[in-house]
């Protein structure tokens, strides 16, 4: 259980990398849809981390996640290799996308966002919504999975901030310009957290409405422990079993910014003592 | 003559506050033989009917002064399969110490004098752990034709497929954590409930044919539906009260401040007080406040401390209760320990307010102070905030230990399946049988929150229904 098929190396360069596995997980696969994600443990002595489940094949029975290596964990996790298997993994968790049908959708995603972008491009695309996608990074070693996300959108922009692919900005720049023709149109984001909550902010001044996939510090990822809450429209809200997805012009923004911090210290720590 | 209680032998509070070994020593047999001998073996023993799942306490405790240990474990055995367990966190002086002839009349918990029949089944459970007899009872009739799915792996999950498996029943307990035992595991910690009982329990189990399968979340990875398509004749669902209240005031998702849930959890079932060897992180304040007063309080805040000892900080805990010492729901044993060790305790006191500093993080808690009004539906004096009472106490970590609903993702995910007006699931409580065909329901996840005993003897009665309508298919 939980072996990995495949492993490959999206984005390196930029000083961190994201990293493709596929991994065995029959149940899982069978029932997971779009927006949902798992919890995964790396070792027995592993935290519990959220990965959104990028992609997944009921024949081979394996899901597909990517992640970058940010922090220990997805570096503990990075040094795996094919074959080896993840010590625990549980899902799907959360609330799968709302995906109506023959409508349209802008999806703005960042950096690793992208691959959490992927399934839901597909689930909106599958019910015959216009699809456009509005992908950015820091630079172009960052960008992932662009070629299926080319394949999957109608209409698709690149930004980048230093300008080495697409154009020279950030996503928001040409979402303001997507809204400006037509500020009906409803926007999906999913990515780092600063650029969710521009994306948001763009959106409420257009009118338009908007959805946003959150990643939040989690523990169990079942209800349990109420670590992942956020304030949503005044009321908490657990992202693991009420979420991952929100009404993006609802979130206390600054509230959840200061929570992902709580661990920082103690993340800083354990990666220096492990030199990862 | 007067013959006194025999004491359990404790560590003493400076010693045992450095770790997360047991406090609790267990009676020697000398010492069992000692306090069993003090029981009148009363004719009409009332301490029976104090028990929720009717151990013979009399007659167990008899086998013990008879030396007949195997013996004593086996009427255990008749009605609880966890001795081991139930003896540690059982709330006897409500329970069947509270009945005992040797209590005083209308005492409000149990005389001191009262049989420590807790420290006794303790003992009995003990003793054949360690020389563990065949437990499979005779049936009459094989079962193991029939598989049945037992959702959950706490006290509820565990008694019920403990009495299905001894009656030949080929039963599958599916978990959604990495690690069987649900609140045995992630919340009760290992100073009152040592991990090593737990798994014993559990391999015992294993030992009867139970399959446990982790990091399956029915409702999620699986559906009852698909219970039943794989061939499982009846369905139990034993998922405790799994979801964290929180105050519902201003501040509460502050950086450091914490459901007892998560505190204890990352703990209890991470080990981060072991942290940076097990990789889960869990902060620990200066100041720490717990706020409630039952059992969950009394472990926060002992893990509390225990982390300030570990990490080289002065104990500094308080616990925040809006009624008195005498209304705490808690354990009179853990408000005792937790005294001894060090925790402090603010009663009649209400917060209002967190207040945290500009990055975020918890800095002070503003209460009210309150007074003790009407009794409420339960008999306990209702709290009142006096107006005008503001105060605020500095602390830079709160835990917020007020109770529990029941977890929904199931619920959500199983059409037709009942709930009331609290959300628990509704089940006929003389069968534990719930709205669905075939689907059984005890412990928390049907009452609140109650005791480990207490789920164990609806999972018993489950078990009994699931049984009898076994036994009447072909």
């Amino acid at each position: 259980m939980f072996r990995i098929i495949a492993k490959d190396v999206l984005s390196q360069g930029a000083g961190t990398r994201i990293i493709r596995i596929r991994v065995s997980a029959p149940a899982v696969a069978l029932k997971a849809q779009a927006g949902e994600f798992v919890l995964v443990m790396v070792t027995g002595k592993g935290e519990r981390i959220p990965l959104t489940i990028a992609d997944r094949d009921v024949q081979e029975g394996s899901i597909t996640l990517v992640f970058q290596e940010a922090g220990f964990s997805t570096r503990l996790l990075g040094q795996l290799a094919e074959g080896e298997t993840l010590y625990a993994l549980t899902g799907p968790l959360g609330q799968a996308t709302h995906v109506p049908a023959n409508g349209k959708i802008v999806l703005v995603g960042g950096g690793v966002g992208i691959a959490e972008l992927y399934p839901v491009a597909r689930a909106f695309r599958e019910k015959n919504n216009r699809v456009m996608a509005v992908l950015g990074a820091r630079t172009k070693d960052l960008l992932v999975l662009v070629d299926d996300m080319r394949r999957v959108a109608h209409d698709f922009h690149i930004v980048t901030d230093d300008g080495s692919c697409g154009r020279q900005g950030v996503v928001t720049d040409v979402l303001r310009e997507i809204l400006l023709s037509d500020p009906s149109f409803p926007v999906y984001t999913v990515g780092p957290l600063p650029m969710m909550k521009a994306v948001a902010q763009v959106a409420r001044q257009a009118g338009a409405p908007a959805v946003v996939s959150l990643n939040s510090l989690m523990v169990d990822g079942t209800g349990m422990c109420g670590g992942c809450r956020v304030t949503v429209g005044g009321q908490i809200r657990f992202v693991c079993v009420d979420g991952p997805e929100f009404d993006a012009h609802q979130i206390d923004w600054e509230e959840l910014a200061k929570r992902n911090k709580v661990y920082k210290e103690k993340e800083a720590h354990i990666c220096r003592l492990d030199s990862l | 003559m007067k013959k006194w209680p025999v004491k359990m032998n404790e560590r003493s509070p400076e010693d045992r506050a450095g770790d997360f070994k047991e406090v609790v020593a267990g009676y020697t047999p000398e010492e069992a033989l000692l306090e069993a001998s003090r029981c009148l073996q009363c004719r009409d023993a009332r301490c029976v009917a104090g028990c929720p799942v009717g151990i013979n306490i009399r007659d167990f405790i008899g086998a013990i002064v008879r030396k007949d240990f195997a013996q004593a474990c086996a009427i255990i055995w008749e009605k609880n399969n966890f001795p081991s367990i139930c003896g540690r966190v059982c709330p006897a002086e409500n329970q069947c110490r509270k009945a005992c002839v040797l209590t005083k009349k209308g005492a409000a918990f149990a005389s001191l004098e009262a049989i420590n029949i807790n420290f006794l089944e303790r003992f009995a459970g003990d003793r054949a752990l360690s020389s563990r007899p065949s437990r499979v009872s005779v049936s009459d009739e094989d079962l193991s034709r029939f598989r049945v799915a037992v959702v959950g792996s706490g006290p509820a999950g565990l008694c019920c497929a403990g009495e299905l498996a001894r009656r030949g029943v080929r039963v599958v307990v599916f978990e959604g954590l990495h690690k069987p035992g649900g609140v045995l595991r992630y919340g009760i910690p290992s100073f009152r409930l040592p991990q090593d009982v737990v798994d014993r329990e559990i391999s015992a189990l294993e030992d009867l044919g139970v399959v446990f399968r982790l990091n399956t979340l029915v409702g999620k990875t699986l559906t009852i539906e698909d219970l039943f398509r794989d061939g499982f004749s009846s369905v139990f669902l034993g998922l405790g009260a799994g979801t964290p209240s929180f105050l519902g005031i201003p501040g509460e998702s502050l950086g450091n401040v914490y459901s007892a849930n998560e505190f204890l959890t990352r703990v209890n079932l991470m080990g981060a007080h072991l942290f940076p060897e097990y990789h889960t992180p869990v902060n620990v304040g200066r100041r720490i406040v717990v706020i409630g007063g039952g059992n969950t309080a009394m472990d926060a805040a002992r893990v509390a401390l225990r982390l300030q000892r570990g990490n080289g900080i002065s104990v500094d805990v308080t616990v925040l209760y809006r009624r008195t010492m005498e209304e705490m729901p808690a354990r009179r044993l853990e408000i005792e320990h937790a005294r001894q060790e060090g925790v402090r305790f603010e009663f009649l006191t209400s917060p209002t307010r967190f207040l945290g500093g500009t990055d975020g993080s918890l800095q002070s808690l503003e209460c009210l102070r309150c007074r003790l009004g009407e009794p409420d539906a339960r008999g306990r004096r209702r709290p009142q905030e006096i107006p005008g009472s503001v105060f605020v106490l500095d602390f830079d970590q709160a835990i917020v230990a007020i109770g529990l609903t029941a977890n929904q993702v199931l619920v959500r995910a199983t059409p037709g399946l009942e709930v009331n007006s609290n959300l628990d699931i509704t089940v006929d409580p003389h069968t534990m049988r719930t709205s669905l065909q075939g689907v059984y329901a005890g412990g928390d996840v049907v009452g609140g929150e109650g005791t480990v005993i207490e789920a164990m003897g609806m999972a018993k009665k489950a078990a009994g229904s699931i049984l009898k309508c076994l036994e009447s298919l072909p």
